[in-house]
């Protein structure tokens, strides 16, 4: 059995393409690492307090959870292409394999229309252990299905699906800056800090000191104020008036902006501009932060010293994409010079079958992301309807309904009014590799003119912000020879600049000599460091392995059927290099 | 409501459908390793599964990240 759809990521992008592509009758499946559904913006806590757009959030989870395989606690580690076109996608998980009464891979659904586990290959089921079905187990009861080895050792084992198309909403994570110190325990970035408190219910600390870039600092700061903490200041290093250059773009935010800022002044909270956290001082934990005044490239001119216990730090987002360039996806540059996977109108990658929505196209924040959900959601229905998988079972695909309507007319189904604006991110309304449309009437019937207008302005937005809020190479200054880099693998900026010294131009070539990115993140915290010390933009992420599994998750799958993959990195041939038959463009 | 888990043989209260790190951080333990060439103490950083830094081990099994993970009545969580 194959998924008409497997999505990965279950914040609001994916939530909301995988809950579109099941509506219409498609079989779903969607993975995700965390406890519970939400992605960052809408993590919860077991007991969810409200919080904007989350009940609108939560009902979308439960609708797609009554019609799709919803994988939580599922670290997807990489997606492979199988010579039929099919991709593979490989998870490795702790949850106890479903028991056997579940049902089985004869495509049989339950009683919930599911197809329970039927896509599966090397286990059983999906929907075994509490807390897997039913609404609490998604979205807030406790109680996992962790599965402890009979020796009390790893339960981790392999879980393969294999989908006839894949939509990449993996999000972003924080992009922090190293500088003296910030390895100490009391150091988090800024959505570690949001990640606490929305997850865990844990305020941080006592005395928190936020800082670093970009608007994202205000709702961290306030947060972490109405939950009580202490918060000494936010010191955003940019100047404060980035926006007020774009007056009609900062309308849309406007009221957002001064909730915070009421928040903040309520809580009494300074809010400095041109200043930032330097360096942080402690022995096992921190006890100070270095304040700096900085200039506009973010140089010091003077620092003072305030004492916490806690600093919550960002400057801004690394789109997560290694999923897209494993499989070959085409990437570009963002406004900010992170690599992003490049999409046409309908969110198409330049891969056949791969579709992505949220941050891994642009940065632009959780309502652009739950759009272009649907609007990719859209696109994948109106694949499967058209361009049915040959082989595929005429019942699967027939029953599949058009897109639906929403909440737009459809009527006006003409090309006009989808193409974006010029040197924006979309390259090309259609097909980017042939030009060709979906038959079913082209962009516009799978993007209303309504929803393409919407998307470019928020778009823009989040380019906007983007802009305003740039990382300056100042910072470099404030690194002493023996900062660390690269947490991981302990790298300080002496051994890279001998490695510079050496002739490493490139952060590829320090990596090779000093090792900066070979650690358990895989350069995910200190790669956007390295290539600006490196003096280059950087590089689209090279991770065959995209998240550390181990070797008994994948002694642990079986092989049902010759289908199975192989233990070993996946994709030794030439990415993208495999067409899917079903990817012809005669339709 | 709550229910505990053991770090060292010490017990921390845990709320329902908290991780391991968020039980721990909100005990004041904000530390439970020490990196393998400079010794230096390591707890949560990134809080969503990206940095690798909260590892920890569990029960005996081989280190997981504490963020990730659901802490579950009775966990015996040992911090190097």
């Amino acid at each position: 059995m194959t998924y008409d759809l497997v999505v990965v990521g279950g914040g609001p992008a994916g939530v909301a393409g995988a809950l579109t592509a099941a509506l219409a009758g498609l079989r779903v499946a969607l993975v995700d690492s965390g406890l519970r559904l939400g992605g960052q913006y809408f993590r919860h806590t077991a007991a969810p307090r409200p919080a904007a757009g989350l009940d609108r959030f939560l009902r979308q989870a439960r609708a797609l959870d009554a019609r799709a395989d919803v994988l939580l606690r599922h670290q997807v580690w990489a997606v492979s292409r199988e010579p039929d076109g099919d991709l593979l996608v490989h998870c490795a998980t702790r949850d106890m394999a479903a028991p056997a009464s579940s049902p089985g891979a004869d495509g049989r659904s339950d009683d919930a229309g599911r197809s329970g586990g039927a896509g599966l290959l090397g286990g059983a089921g999906l929907l075994g252990g509490v807390g897997r079905s039913g609404g609490a187990g998604l979205l807030g009861g406790a109680g996992s299905s962790r599965g402890d080895g009979a020796d009390g050792r790893s339960g981790e084992r392999a879980v393969v699906l294999r989908a006839r198309r894949l939509l990449i909403a993996t999000g972003a994570h924080d992009r922090p800056l190293p500088f003296p110190g910030w390895d100490l325990p009391g150091v988090l970035t800024a959505g570690g800090a949001q990640a606490l408190l929305k997850g865990g219910g844990v305020v941080a600390g006592r005395r928190i000191v936020v800082s670093g870039t970009g608007p994202f600092l205000l709702p961290v700061a306030s947060g972490l104020a109405g939950a009580g903490a202490r918060v000494l200041g936010v010191y955003e290093a940019n100047g404060g008036l980035g926006l007020a250059r774009h007056p009609v773009l900062a309308l849309g935010k406007a009221g957002e902006a001064a909730m915070y800022a009421a928040a903040l002044a309520r809580h009494r909270v300074p809010y400095r501009t041109r200043q930032a956290v330097v360096a942080a001082h402690g022995e096992r934990e921190v006890e100070a932060v270095t304040i700096a005044r900085l200039d506009r490239d973010w140089n010091v001119t003077a620092t003072h010293v305030v004492e916490c216990d806690t600093v919550a730090v960002g400057y801004g987002f690394v789109p997560q994409i290694e999923l897209g360039t494993q499989l070959g996806c085409q990437t570009r540059h963002d406004v900010d010079g992170s690599p992003v996977l490049s999409v046409d109108a309908t969110l198409r990658t330049t891969v056949p079958g791969v579709w992505a929505a949220g941050e891994p196209v642009g940065v632009g924040g959780w309502r652009l992301a739950e759009l272009e959900g649907r609007l990719a959601g859209r696109a994948i229905v109106s694949d499967a309807r058209t361009r049915p998988a040959p082989g595929s079972r005429p019942d699967r695909t027939a029953n599949v309904s058009a897109p639906p309507a929403d909440d737009v007319s459809t009527a006006s189904a003409s090309r006009a009014g989808t193409g974006l604006a010029a040197g924006s991110r979309v390259e090309a309304a259609g097909d980017v590799r042939t030009g060709a449309l979906p038959e079913s009437g082209g962009v516009a019937a799978v993007v209303p003119p309504l929803f393409a207008r919407r998307r470019e302005r928020w778009r823009a937005f989040g380019e906007a912000l983007q802009r305003a809020y740039p990382v300056k190479p100042g910072w470099q200054g404030w690194l002493h020879d023996d900062t660390l880099v690269c947490r991981c693998e302990e790298v300080p900026l002496a051994r890279v600049r001998e490695a510079q010294a050496l002739g490493a131009t490139d952060a590829r070539s320090i990596k090779l000599l000093a090792r900066p990115g070979m650690g358990w993140c895989q350069g995910r915290i200190c790669g956007y460091a390295v290539s600006c010390l490196a003096g280059e933009p950087p590089q689209p992420p090279r991770r065959p392995i995209a998240q550390p599994t181990t070797l008994g998750a994948l002694a642990s799958l079986t092989a049902p059927d010759a289908q199975a993959p192989d233990a070993q990195a996946p994709d030794a041939k030439a990415p993208g290099g495999a067409t899917a038959p079903d990817d012809d463009p005669a339709h | 409501m709550t229910f505990h888990i053991t770090v060292d043989g010490r017990s921390v209260p845990v709320v329902p459908g908290q991780t391991i790190g968020a039980a721990l951080h909100a005990a004041g333990v904000r530390s439970w390793r020490t990196t393998r060439f400079g010794g230096r103490p390591r707890g949560l950083f990134c809080g969503i599964g990206v940095c690798f830094d909260c590892l920890i081990s569990v029960n005996g099994r081989p280190p997981e990240r504490a963020c990730l993970l659901e802490a579950e009545p009775g966990d015996e969580v040992t911090t190097a």
